[in-house]
Order: C-alpha cells, then sequence, then structure tokens
C-alpha cells in the first residue's frame, strides 16, 4: 500500500498495458508499429519493476536500476531497429512484414 | 479517495486509453503521438512514487529520444496522410481472443494473491546515492551492469552508423 494505492492497482494497470502491446504485435504490419508495441511492452515492464521496488521494499533500490537499465536497452534497441528499417525501406521502397521475404527460400 | 489515488487513476486510464489507441488507429503518426502521451503519463506515474531521477530518465530518453528516432523514420518511410490499411478480421480475433484470457489469468492471479503493505520509510531517493550506488563493485553495487551497459551502447551506436551507411556498390 502505497499511502492509499495498492500495489495490486499498479500490477493491473501493467497487466493491461502488457496486452495491449501483445495485441499490436500481432496484428500490426508495419514495421515501426510493431516497434511501437514493443516499447508499450517494456514500459509496462517498468512500472512493475518501479512499483514492487517502492511498496514491497522502500528501503533499496533493485527495482529502480534495472529499470534504468531496461530503458538504455529500449534506445539501444530502437536506434538499431531504425537503422535496419530504413536499410530495408531503401532496398524494396516498403516496410510490411508480408512483403519481406527475400532471404526466406 | 486520496489525492494519491486520484492521480493514480488519471494516469491509469490515459495510459490505458491512449495504449489501446496506439494499437488500433490507423494513422501511423497518430499511433507516434498517442505513444508519446503513454510514455508521458508513466512519467507521471514515476513522479507519484517519488522516484523523480527514474522520471526525468523516461522523459528525456524515451518521450524525447525514442519518440522524436520514431517519428523521424516515420516521415522518412511512409507519407503523412496515408493511412494503414485494416487488419483483417481473421487476424484481429485470435489476437484479441490471446490478449484478452493472458490479461484475465494474469489479473485473476494477481487479486487471488495477497500482497504485504509497505513496511519501510518512503524517504525520497538523491541523486548522489544513485551516483555512488553506479560506481560500486560491492554489495548493492551496479558497477558490473553498468559496464555491460556501456558495452551495450557503443555496440548498438556502431551497428547503427554501420547499418544505415550508403553503400558504394
Amino acid at each position: 500500500m502505497f499511502e492509499g494505492v495498492p500495489l495490486s492497482w499498479f500490477l493491473i494497470l501493467s497487466t493491461v498495458m502488457f496486452f495491449v502491446g501483445v495485441y499490436g504485435f500481432l496484428v500490426r504490419k508495419n514495421l515501426i508499429t510493431m516497434l511501437m508495441s514493443i516499447e508499450l511492452i517494456l514500459n509496462s515492464v517498468c512500472i512493475n519493476f518501479v512499483a514492487f521496488n517502492k511498496i514491497l521494499y522502500p528501503e533499496h533500490m533493485e527495482g529502480m536500476f534495472f529499470t534504468i537499465f531496461i530503458i538504455a536497452v529500449a534506445a539501444a534497441e530502437a536506434s538499431v531497429a531504425i537503422a535496419i528499417i530504413i536499410n530495408i525501406y531503401r532496398r524494396i521502397v516498403n516496410i510490411d512484414v508480408e512483403k519481406m521475404d527475400e532471404m526466406k527460400y | 479517495m486520496t489525492s494519491n489515488q486520484f492521480m493514480f487513476l488519471l494516469f491509469s486510464a490515459v495510459i490505458v486509453i491512449f495504449s489501446i489507441l496506439t494499437v488500433t488507429t490507423r494513422r501511423i503518426l497518430r499511433a507516434a503521438t498517442f505513444l508519446l502521451f503513454v510514455l508521458v503519463s508513466t512519467a507521471g506515474l514515476y513522479f507519484l512514487l517519488q522516484y523523480n531521477f527514474l522520471a526525468a530518465i523516461q522523459l528525456t530518453l524515451y518521450a524525447g529520444g525514442i519518440v522524436v528516432l520514431i517519428i523521424f523514420s516515420i516521415l522518412l518511410t511512409s507519407h503523412i496522410a496515408e493511412k494503414l490499411p485494416a487488419a483483417g478480421l481473421m487476424k484481429k480475433w485470435p489476437a484479441a481472443l490471446v490478449s484478452l484470457i493472458g490479461a484475465a489469468l494474469c489479473i485473476v492471479v494477481i487479486l487471488q494473491y495477497n500482497f504485504p503493505g509497505s513496511v519501510g520509510s518512503t524517504e525520497r531517493v538523491n541523486v548522489r546515492l544513485i551516483g555512488e550506488s553506479l560506481i560500486n563493485y560491492g554489495r548493492y553495487g551496479y558497477a558490473l551492469p553498468f559496464e555491460v551497459i556501456s558495452i551495450l551502447l557503443i555496440a548498438a551506436m556502431i551497428g547503427a552508423i554501420v547499418l544505415a551507411k550508403k553503400r558504394k556498390d
């Protein structure tokens, strides 16, 4: 309980956000919108870490540091993914996942 | 209802509504803007939990860096007025079913588990302590993950430059 807000509220919020991200990842075909769904999923995990840290173990800082590292990994992942996406766009002038079958067979 | 509860409900309503809009809107630039709203209200949640440094990182790196990067790549790869094709029903319903079942299972488990209440003090984390923990290699120190993240960032930077460079064929 954080001054009136129970831990389960945070967990329910991040669960909803995570599965909205999963839905977007399964439904979307554009590469950039799929990347945005992944950002949603990472963000919901960050909320989980921070809420557990603050409400159950307020004297430690593990959750906060893991959130910082997750944000750094997300930044690295987004930069490399966007470089790949722009490279693909240069090659086939399209970024739909279903049109990328050049290396498939 | 306390003010903390009110602010939490406000932020979570913004997060839920705009994250659903992010994955369902058919205009890609609007999806990026809605993602920005979600990230900013997550930073608001961190402020509510009194992690000021973390909220600042969230604002500058996520909302300032990643969303700008995404918007740039959208402008490079698609036309602004272009609408994404709607997903087919055969794709939409299984995905919605999977996410609904997963969310329902997780929420049932969360509601059944009895979490203990907060025990310790709620003092604020100061930046000095964060910096000292990041370079400390003893107990509760994070020198090793810090170095690993540094190597990862350099590798990502070099990789991005090499990938996006123009080739002379």
